[in-house]
């Protein structure tokens, strides 16, 4: 069977055992919903001049997505992958002629539909409750993003999953990463509320970046087709050291 | 016996300054169901995750199915089941769905089917794996261990914490698995897991081999003398019992009659004697038994102190 296949037939897997999850799909795929419907609910009818005027929910979509990438990526496979190696699977996959980045390619494939899934449902949600408008014309611009958001995140959520100790550490441990990054970022409270100088440190981690370059697809006033490349390039250089860390320093065996 | 399956020399491990394994000469057959047994510490798990390929020794040589566990290859994971120590399933596939998944690594599968009633899980095919009593989650991981219809069976303590009605259904499944023709490599620290499954059986005590033989042999040849135990019913002293041979007696102070324990290499003629007296003069032999050493007599001979 050649290694696709057996990609393709991981995935599956990896999809079942997700939408059957209580908890990935609470934090994964229904609470970004909530935030958005929260945050549109309570700031919907402000707009921001410093952004040339525009509703608060229009910033609030990208914001979402941003979150929602971060959540399907970097938290989901941190913890996910850390109940995994804990429980035993990891150990025992590795003792089949399963090859190991078949097993780690099936989770990552996992995460990056569920990615696009989710960046698909913030957009109908923004078009069909707050009226914001679809970027047809920058649709190649976030998908590029997307896919190297997403693949940066995953590197990331691999590479921590070394210093998790257990299972119940886990979550923790992952949280208390992303909730200032998102806070300090501009993802719940908009930039303009910000002191720049927050801005620009919350700009060398990756969060910032990756909402900066979906913000710039729906900003109305950028010209279609651009793409962000100063943010993204912040945020591939995020996943290539991840990836060089979780190459370096992966456990595929539970410590206890 | 054909090329052995198993074969290690000499095999040691050391963690710093521990040496968990010191020197271990094993050899397995084909279709041979062999059981490592020893207490917890011994050094059961470490050889058998050297031999899994999951762990990397210090010293001696190892083929397994004529590979260096220490290099395996996709190949030789083809032909090596696992189960570990600790069970590991995904909670949220089904039974059906977690063997099927394994069986998509496998070139050659067997039937996912086949499978589960090799394991006894036709009732909860369709459940989900969080969902199966300790037994039953057990007994599906041995099915995933056999889904790519290995020649050669690891398993690490198949049993502990298992009720015994558990226990039993687990030992038949695995005693079914001889007929399959697989070869069996079993850690365990339960005596009678040893007895009931294993064609020979290695105790293990320190990181070393204390005694390796079939269950009968090791029981025969350090067996000594079978005893012969009573206590004497109806008022019989112990000098109306006819020569049978050294009797040792204790027990008088209780007052419910002595006891009598007899050594004896030879025991029917005793027994026959004894029990033929007592019939005769009408005295009762109370708790009459008549003992040969268990395997956990030799077991703790071996690995004690």
């Amino acid at each position: 069977m050649s290694s696709l296949r057996l990609a393709v037939h991981q995935f599956r897997y990896d999809q079942k055992v997700f939408w059957r999850n209580p908890a990935s799909v609470f934090f994964t795929a229904l609470l970004p919903v909530i935030f958005l419907v929260i945050l549109a609910t309570i700031f919907g009818n402000d707009r921001i001049e410093s952004l040339g005027d525009i509703p608060t929910t229009t910033y609030y979509i990208p914001a979402i997505i941003t979150l929602s990438v971060v959540s399907a990526t970097f938290v989901s496979l941190a913890i996910n992958l850390t109940v995994s190696r804990e429980a035993g699977l990891l150990k025992r996959g590795r003792g089949t002629p399963l090859p190991e980045w078949v097993f780690i390619g099936g989770r990552v494939g996992n995460a990056l539909v569920i990615s696009l899934v989710m960046l698909v449902v913030i957009t109908v949600i923004g078009r069909a409750l707050y009226g914001v408008p679809v970027p047809w014309s920058h649709l190649g611009t976030i998908l590029v993003t997307l896919v190297v958001g997403a693949a940066a995140f995953c590197c990331l959520g691999i590479a921590l999953t070394s210093v998790i100790p257990s299972r119940d550490a886990a979550s923790p441990i992952t949280n208390v990463i992303v909730l200032p990054l998102y806070f300090l970022s501009g993802i719940f409270i908009p930039e303009n509320e910000i002191p720049d100088q927050v801005l620009t440190v919350a700009g060398f981690f990756p969060v910032r970046p990756l909402f900066e370059a979906f913000f710039s697809a729906y900003d109305p006033a950028s010209t279609p087709g651009g793409f962000d490349w100063s943010n993204l390039l912040v945020v591939v250089a995020w996943g290539l050291g991840g990836l060089v860390l979780a190459f370096r320093y992966f456990r595929w065996t539970p410590n206890s | 016996m054909s090329e052995p399956v198993i074969r290690t020399r000499g095999l040691r491990k050391s963690y710093g300054k521990l040496e968990a394994v010191r020197g271990l000469d094993l050899e397995v057959g084909a279709g041979e169901v062999f059981a490592i047994l020893g207490p917890n510490g011994a050094g059961k798990t470490t050889t058998v995750e050297i031999l899994e390929g999951y762990r990397e020794r210090t010293g001696g040589e190892v083929e397994v199915l004529g590979v260096d566990p220490g290099r395996p290859t996709a190949a030789w994971r083809e032909r090596v089941g696992i189960v570990l120590q600790e069970t590991a399933l995904e909670p949220f596939l089904t039974v059906r769905e977690s063997l099927s998944l394994y069986a998509g690594y496998y070139r050659a599968p067997r039937s996912v089917d086949e499978v589960i009633g090799l394991v006894g899980l036709e009732g909860q095919a369709a459940s989900r794996a969080g969902r199966l009593s300790g037994g039953q989650r057990r007994r599906l991981d041995v099915g995933i261990a056999l889904i790519g219809d290995p020649d050669l069976l690891f398993l690490d303590e198949p049993t502990t914490g298992f009720d015994p009605s558990a226990r039993r259904q687990a030992w038949a499944m695995i005693s079914g698995l001889r007929e399959l023709g697989k070869t069996v490599l079993l850690t365990t620290h339960y005596m009678d897991e040893a007895q009931q499954l294993a064609d020979r059986v290695a105790i293990v005590a320190e990181g070393e081999i204390r005694a390796e033989d079939s269950p009968e042999n090791l029981r025969g040849s350090r067996a000594g003398p079978a005893r012969i135990t009573f206590r004497l019913g109806g008022g019989a002293r112990p000098d109306q019992v006819p020569g049978v041979g050294p009797i040792e007696w204790t027990g008088e102070v209780t007052g419910s009659g002595p006891v009598g324990l007899i050594e004896t290499s030879n025991p029917v003629p005793a027994v026959n004697r004894l029990t033929g007296w007592a019939l005769e003069q009408g005295f009762e032999l109370i708790d009459f038994e008549v003992r040969r050493p268990t395997l956990e007599d030799i077991y703790l001979e071996v690995t004690g102190p």
